[in-house]
């Protein structure tokens, strides 16, 4: 895994809110390299920057000192015109309201994001329909998000932020508005994209998604505290033979 | 932990022996709580004492088999019907860990809370991962789908054990930050627990 660029790199990542009295530091110094393959969960109490460090990782907000590399791109000194296309090919996001387009079915919805890459109409659709197959969520193609269920929506809103080459993908509480079986389900789909070779950033508050990380990051005042790795080896329960691979796990 | 139970529960599906019960006991449970050889005849010596299992023979390799009697299968009727007792708990090291740093000079509590949350967290992921396995192979079906069923209750329950000390410790923190932060326009009463500003550079990973 470290044998290979990371998909996201942030370095000394400072982002400060205001100035002079009212000053805010929200993120001090952080340093994260995401590679492909990897699913990182950040976790930390609000206020501690989580959200702020997944906007300026996705170019949605710049930081005030540091540097932002997606794929071998450092988005802080890109112009405005790179950075909008780095957004659209490299990047997808994962909100907590889904943000589905209403008036579009899954597969528009999933198709969109290429069409706005120029690549045409009909490419773009059979593009979205492969990416929803793969997901298992072909049956859903021709429905529109209110004919969806909100863990339905969440799971084709990780087929529009993968369509493509983009192999970056942004989760911001994707589970909040979720009960907790459905929150399993789209962490399970999310999982196993970062296993098929995708980079992925979790932020989240609940312990028990971000146990489906390879590595949780502990965020408190702006700053990295500490980290968890989860072990190569079966080293927690004995009788189990090989450690489980995550590559073996089929999605639900 | 009820070995006693456990081993008349598996003895009500048929005659065993004792290498075999434990065998079935750790498929079950996904070798969370490995017993010995030992541990399954000496608890089936005392089940024999108390009339609740008889030994029934051999089978071809010579294995003494026991079988459950009729008082063992009203006791197992008796053990699902009655709850498990939880008004006098189990002594727990890290209540009582936090309940001693608090206040503990020298002790930083916050440092105390997040090299547990730390560990807690990493027991979670692993038993995420073990329980992602045990749904595929539940998925998957065949022979064994009963003991993968009980293997992925069991792993659960680690799940929900785990994250429940989790968020017990989220909610420990944001207490003591609370009640070291004295109100706005009061006096500053004195803080009990030092709650020390965070470094300012973030930690290189």
């Amino acid at each position: 895994m470290s044998t290979q660029q990371p998909v996201l790199q942030l370095q000394n990542l400072v982002r400060v809110h205001g100035s002079g009295a009212t000053e805010v530091h929200a993120l001090r110094g952080i340093d994260l390299a995401v590679h492909p393959g990897e699913l990182v969960a950040v976790m930390g109490p609000s206020g501690s920057g989580k959200s702020t460090l997944l906007t300026i990782a996705g170019g949605l907000d710049m930081p005030t000192s540091g540097r932002v590399i997606v794929e071998n791109t450092d988005i802080t000194t890109a112009g405005l015109k790179e950075l909008a296309a780095l957004r659209r090919r490299s990047i997808g996001y994962v909100f907590q309201d889904y943000n589905l387009i209403p008036a579009l079915t899954a597969a528009e919805n999933v198709a969109l994001p290429r069409e706005l890459d120029g690549v045409s109409a009909r490419k773009a659709r059979v593009e979205a329909l492969a990416a929803l197959e793969e997901m298992s969520l072909g049956h859903l193609a021709d429905r529109f998000p209110d004919e969806m269920s909100g863990g339905q929506q969440q799971r084709v809103a990780i087929a529009r932020a993968l369509v493509g080459d983009r192999r970056l993908v942004l989760a911001d509480e994707p589970t909040g508005a979720l009960d907790s079986e459905t929150g399993e389900s789209v962490l399970a789909l999310l999982r196993s994209r970062c296993d098929a070779g995708a980079a992925g950033v979790l932020v989240t508050h609940e312990p028990r998604f971000a146990a489906w990380a390879d590595r949780v990051v502990f965020l408190r005042d702006g700053a990295i505290v500490d980290q968890t790795v989860r072990s190569e080896a079966d080293s927690l329960l004995t009788g189990q033979g090989q450690g489980p691979s995550w590559g073996q796990v089929a999605e639900r | 932990m009820s070995i006693r139970h456990g081993l008349l529960a598996l003895l009500e599906r048929g005659p065993r022996y004792g290498s075999q019960l434990r065998t079935e006991f750790e498929s079950r449970t996904g070798a969370t709580w490995p017993l010995n050889v030992g541990q399954v005849y000496t608890t089936l010596g005392r089940l024999e004492r108390d009339g609740l299992v008889v030994q029934q023979g051999q089978d071809e390799a010579g294995h003494v088999l026991y079988a459950i009697t009729d008082g063992g299968r009203a006791e197992l009727r008796t053990w699902f019907e009655r709850p498990v007792d939880r008004t006098s708990p189990a002594r727990d090291e890290l209540a009582i860990k936090l309940a001693m740093a608090v206040g503990a000079p020298g002790v930083d509590i916050r440092e105390v809370i997040q090299s547990q949350r730390r560990h807690t967290v990493k027991a979670m992921q692993d038993y995420t991962r073990l329980k992602a396995q045990a749904l595929t192979a539940v998925e998957a079906g065949g022979s064994r789908e009963r003991d993968d069923v009980a293997w992925l209750l069991v792993l659960e329950q680690l799940i929900f054990q785990t994250e429940a000390e989790a968020r017990w410790l989220d909610h420990c923190e944001a207490r003591l930050i609370r009640l070291s932060t004295p109100a706005p326009g009061t006096d500053p009463a004195p803080a009990r627990t030092k709650v020390p500003e965070p470094a300012p550079q973030g930690r290189r990973i």
